[in-house]
């Protein structure tokens, strides 16, 4: 596998049940397939492709433990389209309140 | 053992040394973290993140628990109030698997505590770093304003 196209990405996020899986993770991340399957009325093997679908777009990334394989969301591609097409495109006003968030959470970060 | 609960994967198109020296190199983490990361980086040393050069107080403070170049880097990570508490150690793994003409780097960050400011942070910091490690190594330029 090589570098994840833009193109991959939005592809795996225009789809309902996928976005609903990764907000699953993000309110309980490390999920096994069957955790992510109890949330959602679809067989096993739809959660399961699905879930290929988002790891191919590195949305999600899978950490073996033991026997289980965890599902973990990826947040540096959704961090990529913040970055490229929204924070570019927010107005003065929001980029100005934006900046003095920062600024005033700056100490601790990082 | 607990779950990790923060994973983050970037691809980068580099070679696992050089993304190895990013990661430990004082002048490169300057560059894309925007702050300063010091150790001799052997197993068993101490290792520090300052943010305001290589002459400031540590932000963040840790142990090396395995040097592996250019494969594996592990860390323990505290706040410094927390540096004679182990229990409240974190730790990050960093895996670099090269894939033809790209690496993917895994960061694990593990034994953190729910709803804890370390866990806040990093929440927001890591995206931010590795994209803008990503944006060095493939283009010579880090990403601005970062912090």
């Amino acid at each position: 596998m090589s570098a994840v196209d833009e193109n991959d990405v939005f592809k795996a996020l225009a789809d309902h049940t996928r976005r609903r899986l990764l907000d699953q993770l993000h309110a309980n991340n490390g999920q096994t397939l069957g955790e992510l399957c109890k949330g959602l009325d679809m067989t096993r093997q739809a959660v399961s492709q699905h879930l290929t679908r988002l790891e191919a777009a590195n949305l999600v990334a899978t950490l073996r433990q033991g026997r289980e394989k965890l599902h973990y969301l990826n947040p540096v591609p959704i961090h990529e389209i913040h970055e490229r097409w929204i924070e570019k495109f927010e107005d003065q006003h929001q980029r100005a309140l934006h900046d003095l968030r920062k600024r005033a959470e700056g100490g601790r970060r990082g | 053992m607990d779950r990790p609960a923060f994973v983050c994967v970037t691809y980068i198109s580099t070679t696992p040394e050089k993304l190895w020296h990013a990661l430990i190199d004082a002048k490169m983490t300057t560059q894309y973290w925007q702050h300063v990361n010091v150790s001799d980086w052997r197993p068993g040393s101490k290792w520090e993140h300052r943010r305001d050069g290589e002459a400031g107080e540590p932000a963040l403070v840790g142990k090396v628990i395995e040097s592996s170049p250019p494969r594996r880097l592990v860390l323990t990570r505290a706040f410094p109030a927390d540096e004679a508490r182990e229990d409240k150690h974190t730790r990050v793994t960093f895996e670099m698997e090269p894939l033809g003409d790209v690496v993917r780097l895994t960061v694990t960050h593990d034994r953190l505590e729910a709803g804890s400011e370390m866990l806040e942070g990093i929440t927001e910091g890591w995206p931010k770093v590795l994209s803008s490690l990503k944006s060095l190594l493939e283009t010579g330029r880090p990403l601005p304003e970062l912090w």
